[in-house]
Formats: C-alpha cells, structure tokens, sequence
C-alpha cells in the first residue's frame, strides 16, 4: 500500500485490530467474522485515494498527517457538566435530548432514557444482538467504501434507537454530540436507526466540541432503517471548529410506503467534511426529500456525496443541496441517481446551486443520473454564479449597507433549503447560527 | 435643493453625459424627456451611484453635499430615491423585511432610532393605503412573481415608505396600463410637498397628465437642448424630436 506510506494511522489500526483476535465476550462469532471481513476490506484498499472516483476532488492525505490516538480518551469527560450541556441546547426547542460524548451514549448528561414508543441503547450494550443483526451494515457496500469497512471492523460506540411499529413521536430526539480530548483522537461512533412499520420520529444532530486544541477526526457510521409506511425526518447540523474532520456515512433504507427527508446544513469551521449520503429504495412507492445547505469559508473543504438508489417501481425522490463559498473555501457536490430497470414511474429530481463569493472558491459540482427503466420522470441541474450586481445595488439605493446587503442576499439563498426546515426552533436556531456567520465571512468582499 | 454643474460621465470608455446642467428646488417637479438612446436613464444612473458608470467631469450637489462621493446607501441616506426602471426580483428577501433593514439603516444614519414594530407596521400600513399597493404582496419575496406593474407600484410605495427629499422616476409609465399609471400618479401627487422634489423621466407626455411638472428639459446626446414649462411637453408629443435634434446640431455647427 504504497500510498499509505504517508499516514501513520493505517499501521496503528492494523496493530487495533490485531489487538482484538480474540473474540471479545459480548461478541458472538457471526459479528466478529462480519468485523473481520470489513477489516480486511480496508486492509487491501486502505484510505481512500484520489485515483478513486469518488474521493477525486477530495484528497485526505493532508488531513491524516498527524499522529491520531484510536483509544477513547479516559473518562476525564465526566468533567462535562449538565450546565454545560445546557448550553447547547436548541433555544425553545422541545425535545427528548440524548448527550454522546465522543461518540458514547452518556446517560448522565441524557434527559431522555426511552419510553415506551422510543428504546435507546448504547450499540455496545445492546444486550442482544439479535435486535440489530438483521440491520447492522445491511445495504453498506464494503468493497467500495472503505472507510465505512474500517469503522464496521473498528467502531468504538454509538446509539441503537428504535422506534416501535405505530409510534407517532411527537417530540423530536435530538442528539447532543460533545468532542473532547487531550490528544489528536481518531474517533469511529457508529449509529442504529430503526422507525418500524408506520412509526414517525424526527431526530436532529447537533454536535460541539468542548474543546479544540487537538485533532478530532470522525469517521462515522449511521444506518437509518425506514420500515414500511414509517416517516423519518433526520435533522444535521455540522458546526465542527477548526481542528475537526470529518467523514460522516449514512445509509438509508426504504420500506414501502416510507417517507425519508434528510436536512445537512454545514456551517464553517471544520477543516474537512466529507457526507456520504447513500438511500436505498429497496421496496416500492417510497418518498424521499434531500435537502443540504453548505457554507464554506477560509481554508474548508466541504463534500457531499449523494446516492439515491431506485430499485423498485413508483418512489419519488427530490434533492436540493446549496452551497455558498467564500475565502479559500472548497466544496463538491456529487449526486448519483441510480434507476434500475425495474424501477419504472420513477420520479427522480436533483438540484445543486453554488453561489461564489470569491475568486478563489472552488466547487466541483457533479451530478450524475443512471438510468435502466424507460418510464421515468427524471431531471438535475446545476449551477455556480457569483453575487447579481444589479440586486446589490438595488439594495444599496434603498440605504442598506453593502455588508447587509450581501448577508440578506447570503440568507435568500440559502432561504429555499432553510425553509424546508419543519421544527421552527430548529429553523430559528439555524437561521442564527447563519446570520453569526454571515457577519462573519460573507459580509464584506 | 439638487444642483448639478457640468456633468460628464460614460461607461468604459464610452461617453454618454456631455455636460449636464440642472437646478431643481424643494417643491418642484422635473420632466425630462428626450429620445431613445439621448442618456436619460444614464442620468438616473449616475445621481444613485451605480458603479459601472464613471464621472470624468463635474459637480453634483444634494443639499450642499456632494454626491458623487458617496455610495450608495449614503446617497439613499442623504435623501435620494431612484425608482428604477426595471425593478430587481430578489427571491428569498422579503419585501417586508427589506423595507425594515432600509428604513432603519436610513434612520440610523440620521441618529433616529430604530422604529418598533408597532409603529412600522403602523407606517406600513398608513402608505399602503396611500399608494394603493395590496397588502399581499408586503410579506411576498421582494418583487418576485410581480407584474411590471405590481413592481413599479412597490416602487413607489418604497419611495412613501422611505421618504426621500429627491426622488427620481426612470420610465415608471413605462409597460403601464391606464389603471396603474393613474393609480402611481396619484400616489406620487399625494407624496408632493413643498419640502421634497421629483425628476420624472419618461418618454411619453402622457404621464405629465397626470403628474404635472414644473419644468420640462430635453435631453439630446446627453445634453440639456431645451428646457420649457408643461407647454414644451405638448409640442414634442405634437411634432416629435427631429425639430429639437436639427436645431442641437445647428447649434454645434455655430
């Protein structure tokens, strides 16, 4: 592996999982060898490269130079306090708050235990692992994803939620994700999300990071099972700081009749992330809503990779992803959309608008349509523009300042994924957090 | 109130005002007409501030102050209003909203506070009702989805809600039905005082039916030939331009 000369990682996880020849005691044999199988997927291919179509644009040597530590650090966590998580809390926002700290279920810091629409487990301590096996890295694709096959080999932690058949959730999950170590730490949580037959959950990630004086690197892993006639709203919003990178894997499943909408808004600060957002029709007449809003600045590179696959007939999928890009800002956007041959009466719509703000932004935008069935309805565009001149200066002859012309240009922008946004304190919330920024880096020229 | 000395302004390279001279006071309203092409609109352009355009000559003052030097929000803030002749369509802006940061960075330049909501909304409403403009389409994106004459009634319904000492109308009658140009017209007659002033600039003499100005200038290859009362109006849409440009360029020959 020539190419993984350069990250001192790659020899330190091959020794990890040496470490775990022996079968761990909760583990049964059939987990273990699925383990070992995803590890010698990664061993083979290593880190992804740019050679690789799908990391063309994104080259992640540069950001695993540094010595990463893979053990958690020691529970010094406990330091966190409630007040402190308090403080992340999404202001007027009810909901049922689960706290992971560096990816681990804290039940302490959690207000929300389960009840009896909502089980919550640590994926760890999930007592049987026949309530996960026939999901654990059902639909993920091993081979050609090998990050994913290292955090399957390799996860530390992570939640396992179910929500039982017919459960109507009126308050959203929202998981509190906390960062915090001593050390450069490479982090690998992994995810369970199973809504069963004609459940409803909304669950909104948010995440910060205690502090940042080292590195914290995530590779994450979440599979989200929508069983039939069940409806899922999944709320993400990345605002990692400086020092942070991230790889973030969520695979979707549809059952018939199911209704998935995603909403990834990514705020600057981070110096990479990468979402892989792979959904599964696998069943027929599903409905499913992407919607992704990326704000670039300084030195970030921000990737999002779609997949939507249409296997089976009747399902309908729509995408709406924008990006605004300032300073030295990178981002790329690849929207696949597969339509098999017996996915007939598909309704497939994917749209990506990039709006620069500065001559040396950079997107590459990439969409790409396959498609086998030959009675579809299918369509994609994409665009990358600067600031309309006229608009500004139709602002600013009405008195309004150059720097608040160009954040209420910014916000109408980003306004028609923001309004796709259904929990109204989360909106708010998100439309705060924007406007910080937007005073921040997009206001002056 | 305005006053503009010798003004010579292009776009790359290209001139377009070749020595403008105009004096309007508080009270009055300007016509100036002229024919396609003679720099109307470029006039309108160089008193807000649009950047493309660059002034090689001359002075503009408003109140005493000088124009030229300002952006242009300060020109906005300064009192000067420009409705344009083809509004922008800013999806994702709020009308509302707009009119609310616009209003408060103008009161906020003049050391006002800023207006609560109470009272905005007690403004909002007290012009809507004097320029007629539907209340619908207040909380719509700005401009967006209107017909041209929804968008030059939002026009002049900014230009009530802003208050300008100086407002200047480019082709506001232009693609206007009877209904909206009677309706705009009266807003613009309700909003006359003896402290503000209008430059109404148009094409037709139809508008200056219902608004009627003071003073009427032409404008020919970017200069002032002409100027007359409402009479001169009359006799251009009597007997068109060509009198005025064989009379321009007799006078360049001299």
């Amino acid at each position: 592996m020539a190419t993984q000369v350069a990250i001192p990682l790659y020899d330190q996880l091959s020794k990890d999982f040496q470490q775990r020849t022996v079968v761990p005691e909760n583990e049964d044999d059939t987990l273990y060898n699925w383990r070992r199988r995803a590890f010698d997927k990664f061993r083979q291919q290593g880190f992804p490269s740019i050679r690789q179509e799908d990391w063309k644009y994104t080259n992640l040597v540069p950001y695993l130079k540094e010595e990463l530590q893979t053990d958690l650090p020691s529970h010094d966590y406990n330091e966190i306090t409630p007040e402190t998580v308090q403080k992340f809390y999404i202001n007027k926002l009810e909901a049922n708050v689960l706290v992971l700290v560096n990816g681990e279920l804290n039940t302490s810091l959690s207000s929300f235990h389960g009840d009896g629409d909502v089980s919550i487990q640590s994926i760890n301590s999930a007592a049987d692992h026949e309530l996960y096996r026939p999901y654990m890295g059902k639909e993920i694709d091993l081979r050609h994803d090998t990050l994913a096959a290292l955090n399957s080999a390799l996860f530390n932690d992570g939640l396992f939620i179910e929500v039982r058949a017919n459960a109507v959730v009126e308050k959203p999950l929202h998981i509190i994700n906390l960062y915090t170590s001593p050390k450069n730490i490479f982090l690998q949580p992994r995810h369970l999300i199973v809504a069963h037959k004609s459940a409803a959950v909304s669950i909104i990630e948010t995440s910060a990071n205690i502090n940042n004086d080292a590195i914290v690197w995530i590779n994450s892993v979440t599979e989200v099972y929508a069983e039939q006639n069940a409806q899922v709203n999944h709320y993400v919003l990345q605002s990692g700081l400086v020092n942070t990178r991230e790889v973030n894997h969520t695979e979707v499943t549809q059952h018939t009749h199911s209704l998935y909408n995603n909403y990834t808004v990514t705020l600057p600060g981070a110096d990479l992330v990468r979402n892989n957002l792979n959904v599964n029709l696998v069943e027929s007449a599903t409905e499913t809503h992407l919607y992704g809003l990326y704000l670039g600045a300084d030195h970030q590179l921000i990737d999002n990779h779609t997949t939507v696959d249409h296997r089976k007939p009747n399902c309908f999928s729509n995408e709406l992803y924008k990006g605004v890009l300032a300073g030295n800002a990178k981002a790329v956007f690849n929207g696949k959309i597969f339509v098999h041959r017996e996915a007939q009466k598909t309704n497939a719509f994917q749209q990506n608008n990039n709006l620069l703000l500065s001559d040396k932004a950079v997107i590459d935008s990439k969409p790409q349509l396959e498609i086998f069935a030959d009675d579809v309805k299918c369509s994609h565009g994409s665009t990358a523009g600067q600031f309309n001149n006229e608009a500004l200066f139709y602002l600013r002859s009405r008195g309004i300042s150059e720097s608040s012309a160009r954040s209420l240009l910014v916000s109408a922008f980003a306004f028609d994924v923001i309004n796709k946004i259904k929990v109204g304190a989360l909106r708010s919330h998100i439309e705060k957090l924007i406007n910080q920024n937007l005073q921040k880096w997009y206001a002056s020229k | 109130m305005l006053s503009i000395k010798n003004l010579h302004a292009g776009v790359e390279g290209k001139k377009i005002l070749k020595g403008i001279n105009l004096q309007v006071n508080a009270g009055e309203v300007h016509a100036i007409m002229g024919p396609n092409g003679s720099g109307k609109s470029s006039l309108a352009s160089v008193l807000a501030g649009r950047e493309s355009y660059e002034v090689t000559e001359g002075d503009v003052t408003l109140d005493e102050k000088e124009l030229l030097e300002m952006s242009p929000e300060d020109r906005a803030r300064e009192g000067l209003f420009l409705a344009f002749q083809y509004p922008v369509e800013i999806p994702g802006v709020s009308n509302i909203n707009f009119l609310k940061t616009a209003l408060n960075e103008i009161r906020s330049y003049r050391s006002l506070a800023p207006l609560d909501a109470k009272s905005f909304l007690a403004l909002t409403k007290e012009k809507q009702k004097l320029v007629e403009f539907d209340a619908k389409f207040t909380n719509r994106s700005l401009n967006e989805g209107f017909s041209g004459g929804e968008k030059k009634r939002n026009e002049i319904f900014q230009l009530a809600m802003l208050e300008p000492k100086l407002s200047i109308l480019d082709e506001t009658d232009s693609g206007l039905d009877i209904d909206a140009l009677r309706i705009v017209s009266n807003g613009v007659n309700r909003l006359r005082t003896d402290k503000n002033a209008f430059i109404i600039i148009t094409h037709y003499q139809r508008l200056l039916e219902y608004i009627v100005p003071d003073f009427v200038h032409v404008l020919y290859d970017g200069r002032i030939v002409k100027s007359g009362t409402k009479a001169l109006a009359l006799e251009l849409e009597e007997k068109g331009y060509d009198w005025l440009k064989e009379e321009a360029q007799l006078q360049e020959q001299v």
